[in-house]
């Protein structure tokens, strides 16, 4: 595998490291047709996005779409659920793209933590089914809209939630403000903020995230 | 069949934000990091005490040596275990990899037993004594415990109790057979009774504490 790969501009960091810790290699097109199996070619890209190579890295993510919907399915993952699992799979993957071994199997190493966030998903709905269940007998008893409990438990939610907006880091904060409460669009909020829309994006899923863990005690 | 809904705008987001990384160590390197501390530890306690007694103690009594490297091989297979459990898709029938070294540690412990039996002469240790190597093994066994925590900070350990279980096992072997350099007394039951306590406290205290600091990656 290794004579399909190119080398990239040496980085600082990697003249001192061993070879195990160095990811000095990227993966050009005419080296990819060279590599024979989908899984080697996609163990090529990981390694290659390791050094920092933002093609190989989109490619090897998008690659991972349909493996990480299998390892859903073979968990007994909804359809309908299966997008979280994407969702949240790919954001791990892009945490902890550093503990990728090239010498060991990149399917094996996505399906492991796909698996782990298709339980977290089914643990989740599990929880939700149950509170929504409550929440049925609750629509049941609900008194008239128009109650003046109704109003201060509206405005005590209300109050709770900027709370939670208010705790959340800067950059988090920031994106729901801008996003979500200012009803702005990703160009002009990136304008207004001088922050990239793909930080901005990636910013208000951790921030919801940390919403829903906040109010539903999902993890 | 086409992909519903391929989550491009988040991969490219990713793709945005993607910065080179350096790569896990593998786990022999991080092991032979951690039993170098456990080295240093051992230096100390041979400058300290000598290593006469112990020898001497070794050639009169076999067992105790054959416990000891019992010992020590169940905290370097434990340690490799915890580190190797720390890399996705890596199998977690790993975990029996230091069953060999328990059984010889175990085994060889509970011959010593038998010697209050064959050489009733003997010194062995007294209800109070053994206190003090309870406390020898819990209080070696925290900044063990510590060091293989924070070697394993950029891990994405799966199964965190299981890892977390390892830890516990390794630091508390690691002690056991560092306690054989001072250990004045023949092993008696209660000594045999009292490590297993010190290893079971060990062990249980990682399980539930550690499983919870071995899981930010996941967050």
């Amino acid at each position: 595998m290794t004579s399909a790969l190119t080398a990239t501009r040496p980085m600082v960091l990697d003249s001192v490291l061993p070879q195990w810790a160095r990811a000095d290699f990227a993966v050009s097109d005419a080296a990819d047709s060279a590599i024979d199996t989908p899984e080697r070619r996609r163990a090529a890209w990981m390694a290659a996005a390791q050094a920092g190579d933002r093609q190989a890295y989109e490619r090897v993510l998008a690659d991972s779409v349909p493996l990480i919907r299998a390892a859903a399915r073979r968990q007994g993952v909804d359809v309908d659920l299966q997008d979280d699992v994407v969702q949240e799979t790919l954001l791990t993957v892009h945490r902890v793209r550093h503990t990728y071994d090239p010498g060991r199997s990149y399917d094996a190493w996505l399906s492991a933590i796909a698996a782990r966030r298709a339980i977290d998903a089914l643990r989740s709905q599990g929880r939700r089914g149950h509170r929504e269940l409550h929440d049925e007998r609750a629509y049941d008893m609900h008194p008239d809209e128009h109650d003046a409990t109704a109003a201060t438990e509206r405005e005590q939610e209300a109050h709770r939630l900027h709370e939670a907006i208010a705790s959340l880091p800067p950059g988090q904060r920031e994106a729901v403000e801008q996003l979500g409460l200012k009803e702005r669009s990703l160009a002009e909020a990136s304008e207004h903020t001088g922050r990239q829309t793909g930080a901005l994006k990636v910013n208000l899923h951790r921030a919801m995230k940390a919403l829903r863990a906040r109010f539903h005690g999902e993890p | 069949m086409s992909e519903p809904r391929l989550p491009e705008s988040l991969i490219q987001s990713l793709g945005v934000q993607l910065t080179p990384v350096r790569r896990l160590p593998p786990p022999w390197l991080r092991t032979v990091s951690w039993l170098l501390a456990v080295g240093v530890i051992a230096l100390g306690l041979l400058w300290h005490y000598g290593a006469e007694h112990m020898i001497r103690r070794w050639v009169a009594e076999p067992d105790i040596a054959v416990a000891g490297i019992g010992a020590f091989i169940t905290a370097v297979s434990a340690a490799w275990v915890a580190f190797t459990l720390g890399v996705p898709g890596r199998s977690a029938q790993w975990m029996w990899l230091p069953l060999p070294g328990l059984l010889l540690w175990v085994g060889a412990s509970g011959l010593g037993c038998l010697r209050g039996v064959v050489m009733p002469g003997e010194q062995v240790a007294t209800v109070h004594q053994s206190g003090d190597c309870l406390m020898f093994i819990i209080s070696i066994s925290i900044p063990l415990s510590a060091l293989l925590v924070w070697l394993l900070r950029r891990a994405c350990p799966l199964r965190p109790v299981l890892a977390a279980i390892m830890i516990g096992l390794a630091s508390a072997a690691a002690s056991a057979a560092l306690l054989e350099i001072c250990h004045g007394f023949a092993v008696a039951v209660t000594d045999l009774i009292t490590h297993a306590i010190a290893v079971g406290i060990v062990v249980l205290a990682n399980a539930l504490m550690g499983g919870r600091l071995l899981q930010p990656a996941l967050k």
